[in-house]
């Protein structure tokens, strides 16, 4: 009976349970669905074993796109919970649970896979190259993530969620319950693929450009993904040693971050924040490049300041490592540090406000055309200075002391994270969709949306400013009415209620434009001017079938303007590498392994790490050197193509 | 897959050159790795709450016999690669046979020194210092480890196919694996050995 009773509910309520039965049914549906279409055999070779960067980039969407529902269910919960005072629909340790959830999901597992599925769908395209370096290494790294993710999403249906916030500082994970070893092991697994993400990105964008393509000649998405995947390389195993010693705190006793026997909690937040700094920028910078693509596209004009453009970002990337204590100016370090760390902060303003100015620039003098892509672009450039500017508050390390643990900082990073990457996310969704699916979705809606995100963004976040201010704590799961704090917290309830109503738009956008819109478009629907948009919608198996050539940053656009010739010469075969499914299979025994550790069950955990060994053996043994796209396929496929 | 035979074996084809950069860019992130817990030796080695010190417990013999069974092996490999880029195959296989045993040998040293340690009352679990004594000196012998298992794969490898592109890239990539851990065992030697030693 004990051994169940580790994979109990800590707190039933109804909410588990529906959410339970719905996870249930929703499986249940899926399985009955597969089998009565029969396409399981589908399933496993178009999709499961695919090293296809396209495809691949389309399930990281599809797992963002869940985990965004997910964690905003979560939020949800929380702006309702608060939104009166002395408000009992959550207790305590439930209110805990999600948001810590909320932040892991929505950081992590939302936000990450978002950039990757940009990253792993228009970088190869972008520099003309045929597939990312290492496509089963790519395959891994989404599987590893997708288990991860999964892993995490499960814990609050068996044994109970983390519950120390998403930095889950110790001594407050302490592992009483497993919620803590979820935290260690999901993001583990899915921080390893990742990891391997950055060294494939970096070896792509490095290696595999189009002929004429310089450093500085590349699109400034494709910028923006080699500056994050550097990044990625330089931050991740800092986090990956801090998550390992964590887990070896939990399950063995180790005396890392205890209290006794030397052991320094304070470790564990510099680790995490020399991680989980350089974090942000990863998220930020390219959505940067999306804002980049988008606003020189609708503009008309090519990009202001190229150059300075590239180097504020690698300027951010430098300091994005040196300003992790300021997230704790008010734990002791002292005026010398706190003063160093003050400075740093501030002077990522500097490259920031330089963007800004060059998107501004942009706009300066531009045929601006108002579509739905280029809405999100323009509200992002307020609001987002917004953030930035309370960012600056706070970074000052004295004032700190007032703004430290209230909800002036939860009301800032969100200020900067919603309309910097989730704007950026939507927007080059909405531009991007033609290129993956072959059909537009729907301008009106989609700007439906964008305002009502807009709107339901200020009331949800700007009154988070005036109660941090007046004191109220961040992490508090309710307040008496005498603090004044209600009505503050309804207007915020109501923008969130606003915010779920344009996500849910967008979710009846995808089904209304599936329904009803034009199938008949041209590969350039936005009258773009990079490289992805010069080849076939949907895109072939090997993306170009002539490799381009290229003059500058903007390749599709000479094309257009100067008669610039991208594809010169004659088809030749095509090699291409075989699908796989070793990462698949792979992955699922990381999922068993990761699962064994979190209850501590042993045995098992022996036999997937051998399982993990085994597929690594195999791997190594395999011989499989890819296959060929013959002259005549080619043809055949380019010819339909034209012709459709 | 075209081969450029005016390259070395390591780097004739594309995708060869592909993953040697990969590799590199890898071993970046080992780099950050070990830095990381470098950093947290360095934090927390004086934090040895009711455990022993690094002085009482470190032991110059064992260690020097692991310092000179990994030197020597980095060496061996290095010649092991200048015998695949001349085309001999059985020399390759000599030397790549020696590294592994060297390098078996040394985890063997480790090995011993570990269950010393534990005898000596400095477990995984006694202090923060040993916590991360352990778990850096672990890190590096499980590098170690599966090093061995690798190498063994590659040889296997190469006698069953030969000295081709692949193999080549293969045994190149490895000997790159196998310096770095050369390389982080010097920096284990000085900073945590000798200087706590001193």
């Amino acid at each position: 009976m004990e051994f169940f009773e580790r994979f109990a509910i800590p707190h039933p309520s109804f909410a588990i349970y529906a959410s339970m039965v719905a996870a249930g049914l929703t499986l249940i549906a899926i399985v009955a669905g597969l089998t009565y279409f029969k396409k399981w055999g589908y399933l496993w070779r178009e999709w499961i074993t695919t090293v296809d960067h396209k495809r691949i980039g389309i399930m990281y969407l599809i797992s963002a796109l869940m985990m965004l529902f997910r964690g905003g269910v979560d939020a949800i919960m929380m702006r309702a919970q608060l939104a009166v005072p002395d408000n009992t629909l959550l207790d305590s340790q439930h209110y805990n649970e999600i948001f810590t959830t909320h932040g892991v999901v929505m950081i992590l597992f939302m936000a990450m896979p978002f950039i990757i599925f940009f990253m792993n769908f228009v970088v190869p395209l972008q520099i003309g190259a045929r597939d990312v370096a290492f496509p089963r290494l790519n395959a891994l790294s989404f599987w590893l993530f997708f288990m991860g993710a999964m892993l995490f999403n499960i814990s609050f249906m068996v044994g109970g969620s983390p519950d120390a916030g998403w930095t889950s500082y110790f001594p407050l994970a302490d592992g009483e319950s497993v919620g803590s070893h979820y935290y260690m092991i999901a993001i583990q697994i899915a921080g390893i693929g990742t990891l391997m993400t950055g060294i494939n990105f970096i070896t792509t964008i490095l290696k595999m450009r189009a002929p004429g393509m310089t450093l500085m000649k590349m699109p400034m998405f494709t910028w923006a993904s080699l500056i994050t995947s550097v990044i990625i390389v330089f931050a991740f195993p800092v986090l990956t040693v801090a998550l390992a010693m964590g887990t070896m705190d939990l399950l063995f006793g180790t005396q890392f971050f205890t209290l006794e026997n030397g052991g320094m909690a304070m470790l564990w937040a510099n680790l995490f924040w020399v991680w989980g700094h350089p974090e942000v920028y990863i998220l930020i910078l390219p959505a940067f490049g999306i804002y980049s693509e988008i606003i020189s596209t609708s503009a008309r004009r090519n990009l202001y300041g190229y150059k300075s453009m590239v180097g504020s970002m690698v300027l951010i990337s430098l300091l994005s490592f040196v300003v992790w204590a300021h997230h704790f100016f008010t734990m002791g370090q002292g005026a010398f540090a706190n003063s160093i760390f003050s400075i740093t902060t501030m002077a990522i303003a500097v490259p920031t406000g330089v963007k800004i100015f060059n998107w501004l620039l942009t706009l300066w003098k531009g045929k601006i055309e108002f579509t739905t892509p280029m809405l999100y672009s323009i509200l992002f450039i307020p609001l987002f200075t917004l953030g930035g500017v309370t960012g600056v508050m706070l970074a000052m390390s004295a004032a700190d002391y007032q703004y430290h643990n209230t909800m002036f900082l939860v009301a800032h990073f969100h200020n900067v994270i919603i309309p910097g990457v989730v704007f950026a996310m939507l927007a080059g969704l909405t531009f991007y969709w033609p290129k993956m699916f072959g059909f537009m979705l729907n301008e009106k809606i989609g700007k439906w949306t964008a305002w009502l995100l807009s709107i339901g963004f200020l009331l949800a976040f700007m009154p988070m400013y005036v109660t941090g201010l007046d004191g109220q704590a961040r992490r508090m799961y309710t307040y008496s009415e005498s603090t004044g704090f209600g009505p503050l917290n309804m207007v915020s309830f109501v923008g969130a209620a606003i915010m779920a109503v344009g996500f849910v738009l967008i979710v009846y956008n995808i089904y209304y434009s599936v329904r009803y819109a034009s199938r008949d478009i041209s590969a350039d629907p936005w009258d773009a001017r990079t490289l992805e948009w010069a080849t076939h919608t949907p895109v072939p198996e090997y993306n170009f079938a002539i490799t381009p050539e290229v003059a500058s940053s903007e390749a599709l656009w000479d094309v257009k303007k100067k008669g610039h010739v991208l594809f010169k010469g004659d088809y030749e075969k095509i090699h291409m590498p075989n699908n796989s499914g070793v990462p698949f299979i792979m992955s699922c025994i990381f999922f068993a392994w990761g699962f064994s550790l979190v209850f501590s069950l042993w045995i098992p955990a022996i036999i997937t790490t051998i399982g993990i060994f085994i597929c690594m053996t195999l791997r190594s043994f395999e011989k499989d050197h890819g296959h060929y796209i013959s002259v005549k396929e080619i043809e055949d496929t380019e010819s339909e193509m034209r012709g459709a | 897959m075209k081969i450029d035979h005016s390259l070395p074996l390591e780097y004739s084809t594309e995708e060869n050159r592909l993953k040697i950069l990969g590799f590199w860019i890898f071993l970046g992130a080992e780099i950050m790795l070990f830095a990381t817990l470098f950093a947290s030796y360095f934090t927390l080695y004086d934090r040895t709450g009711s455990g022993p010190t690094g002085a009482e417990i470190f032991h110059i013999t064992p260690v020097l016999f692991e310092t000179i069974l990994l030197l020597t092996s980095s060496f061996t490999i290095g010649l092991g690669i200048h015998a695949m880029r001349l085309g001999r195959k059985k020399a390759m296989m000599g030397f790549f046979i020696v590294t592994l045993l060297l390098g078996l040998a040394f985890l063997g040293v480790e090995i011993f020194e570990f269950v010393t340690y534990v005898h000596e009352g400095a477990g995984i679990q006694t202090s923060a210092f040993t916590s991360i004594l352990l778990t850096t000196l672990g890190t590096h012998g499980a590098h170690v480890t599966l090093g061995l298992f690798w190498g063994l794969y590659i040889l296997i490898q190469v006698k069953r196919d030969g000295l081709t592109p692949e193999t080549g890239n293969k045994s190149f990539i490895f000997s790159l694996y196998w310096h770095f851990l050369d390389v982080v065992w010097i920096f284990i030697f000085s900073f945590i050995y000798l200087k706590g030693m001193m």
